[in-house]
């Protein structure tokens, strides 16, 4: 085996220019596919990561009325709805898939939140509780957090993120300002930013639409100061954060089950429903897979003409070697060693190619990458696969020409000068 | 008895017209004999040589090496025969250009899966026995004719072979490089190797203890009594 191995580099270099144009056809094939697939894969990251986050792995669950969240700034609370009781919330926290969880509140609020004559329109108020800003990963950027004490006693705190702190105070520093939510005056004591600090890629108008649709800032109050500027018992959201990103899907479903189980509303069509964006990440990923899919085709047919290139010049190094092939028979080669040889040589002709294939094809997903901008992931098993891929080519592509030396007829052979 | 062929009839197709190439060939080799077959072109020697090889089979007839009926092998078992029964001297040396003189000796001790360190040991032997250990690791383009066959001749016997058959083994050699092979064949036969060549050079076939003689397909024999020179 080695000693056919060691034969076949002898001959694939003894013939360079031959041999590396026979191999440029797999190189083209494989380098096509690799940075085809990287660049999917890099796509399919970025979407994930847009939707997603980097890590926190956050899911909403939101109460729903059909396809649209219900919206309690309309509708008033219906009945048979009751607010999330700390023991739901822990039969919750209990499941395999969920790390923590938390309630919340939210109204996307037009004309309640003013600091002097600046509004907030379109930003949403969030009522929240005590381990809200731990499960989305919020920490405190200026100022102060919630204390139990801003719960406990009804203070009118209010924490801002960074659109909501630019879009009011533009620039000034808010902290011990007051604001107005619903006429009612809060004073603000922080700030608060994502852990990591994650902006998604936007490279075209419809990324916009799909991932900045809540970037127009939010207001944090303490949940118990909700009915001071809303409504007495309105039922909370939730928001749960999965243990691992692949467990997100079922973190939410899990939660939103145990949450219909209480309700009991006339409107079967009002519901808690997960927002599920490991789904909706794969839906937009399927999307821009499929039309790669077709180009990963297109690749795969060069890999045949190339291997048919490959079957071609097995052929004329068969002829060529005729007598050689003869003389080995003739001194006892069995038709097993002959057919082995050149299947061998033609699996590392192809097998090289494939190597220099992933080689160009990691080069060229990078230019893609650095000229498009879309981000790249290289994938290992890809490259393994394609120089496994290649060798297969080889052996099949092969398979004629090696038969054709192993049934010399050895006197013929050695006749042959 | 080392070759007994009985009967051998020899026909090739060519287009409609079926040529008949050898006609009823009978002979016996005992062991350790030196025999020339001698004959003009055409006359059908190399097909006979073919034939003995085991690289061809005949039309019709009986053929036993070493008391096995070679006639009923398969391919495989053939191979076997080739690789451990019979080393082949060409005209043309058939010489791996590529390969080392060492590398070109080793190559069927590969065949019969002889491990790498061994191969390299009974190659060198080899070399040794035809005078060429210096030469090892010389390619074929670097020796000269004389020395090109006698890598050949050490080729044929590092499987150490009941029979040696050689094909005009100083056709291409000139006269001094010639005697060399002769000298080596004898050296071999006085071994114990029996040596079957073909020569349509009388002074070459003197050598051998027996010559026969094929004219258009048919066999007759001389025995010489005794070695000239």
């Amino acid at each position: 085996m080695f000693e056919n191995i060691r034969l076949s580099f002898q001959g694939i270099w003894s013939h360079k220019l031959r041999s590396f144009l026979t191999m440029l056809g797999i190189i083209i094939g494989i380098a096509a596919i690799i940075a085809i697939v990287s660049t999917i894969k890099g796509t399919n990251k970025q979407i994930e990561e847009n939707l997603i986050g980097s890590g926190s792995n956050t899911v909403k669950v939101q109460l729903y009325q059909g396809d649209w969240t219900y919206d309690f700034s309309y509708n008033s609370v219906p009945t048979g709805l009751p607010v999330i009781s700390q023991d739901v919330l822990k039969q919750i926290t209990d499941l395999d898939e969920v790390e923590e969880a938390s309630l919340y509140l939210s109204r996307q609020d037009y004309d309640g939140v003013y600091y002097k004559n600046t509004s907030l329109s379109g930003g949403y108020v969030m009522g929240v509780d005590t381990n809200y800003m731990d499960t989305c990963n919020y920490i405190i950027q200026e100022g102060r957090g919630f204390t139990q004490k801003d719960f406990d006693e009804y203070h009118k705190v209010a924490l801002l993120d960074k659109d909501s702190s630019q879009a009011l105070f533009q620039g000034e520093d808010p902290i011990g300002k007051t604001i107005e939510i619903k006429q009612e005056p809060y004073e603000v004591i922080g700030v608060v930013t994502e852990k990591d600090t994650f902006e998604p890629v936007i490279n075209s108008i419809d990324d916009y639409y799909t991932y900045m649709q809540d970037a127009s800032g939010k207001i944090y109050v303490p949940d118990t100061t909700w009915s001071i500027i809303y409504q007495y018992d309105e039922p909370q959201q939730l928001v749960v954060k999965a243990a691992s990103t692949d467990a997100m899907t079922n973190a939410g479903k899990k939660s939103a089950d145990i949450l219909n189980a209480n309700i009991s509303v006339s409107d079967d069509s009002i519901k808690y429903k997960s927002e599920d964006l490991l789904e909706q990440a794969k839906n937009i990923q399927q999307l821009s897979q499929s039309t790669n899919t077709m180009l990963i085709w297109i690749a795969g047919i060069s890999l045949i003409v190339g291997g048919i290139g490959v079957m071609n010049i097995m052929l004329v190094s068969v002829s060529e070697r005729t007598s050689e092939i003869g003389l080995k028979k003739a001194i006892g080669a069995r038709k097993s060693v002959i057919l082995g040889q050149f299947l061998t040589e033609a699996a590392v002709l192809t097998s090289m190619g494939g190597i220099i294939g992933v080689i160009v094809g990691i080069v060229l997903a990078e230019v893609i990458s650095k000229i498009s901008s879309t981000p790249v992931a290289i994938s290992a098993p890809a490259a393994v696969v394609a120089v496994l891929f290649s060798m297969v080519i080889g052996i099949v592509f092969g398979m004629l020409p090696s038969y054709k030396a192993a049934n010399l007829d050895p006197i013929e052979a050695l006749r042959h000068e | 008895m080392i070759l007994n062929l009985q009967n051998i009839y020899k026909d090739y197709q060519q287009d409609k017209l079926v040529v008949p190439v050898l006609k009823d060939v009978s002979f016996q080799v005992e062991e350790g004999e030196y025999v020339a077959i001698m004959g003009p072109s055409g006359s059908g020697k190399s097909t006979l040589m073919n034939i003995v090889g085991c690289l061809d089979r005949p039309t019709s007839g009986t053929y036993e090496l070493a008391g096995q009926n070679v006639l009923a092998l398969k391919d495989k078992e053939l191979s076997a025969v080739r690789l451990n029964g019979i080393g082949f001297v060409f005209q043309n040396f058939q010489l791996m250009p590529k390969e080392s003189a060492l590398d070109n000796v080793s190559l069927p001790l590969s065949y019969a899966g002889v491990k790498k360190k061994e191969r390299k040991e009974r190659a060198f032997k080899a070399l040794e026995r035809v005078g060429l250990a210096d030469r090892a690791t010389f390619r074929p383009n670097q020796l000269s004719g004389g020395q090109k066959q006698r890598v050949a001749i050490a080729r044929a016997i590092v499987n150490h072979p009941k029979i040696l058959l050689a094909d005009e083994p100083t056709g291409a050699l000139d006269s001094k490089s010639g005697k060399q092979v002769m000298e080596l064949f004898q050296s071999l036969n006085d071994e114990g190797v029996t040596v079957v060549m073909i020569t349509h050079d009388i002074n070459i076939a003197k050598h051998a203890k027996r010559i026969m003689y094929i004219i258009d397909g048919e066999i007759s024999e001389h025995v010489r009594e005794e070695k000239t020179e």
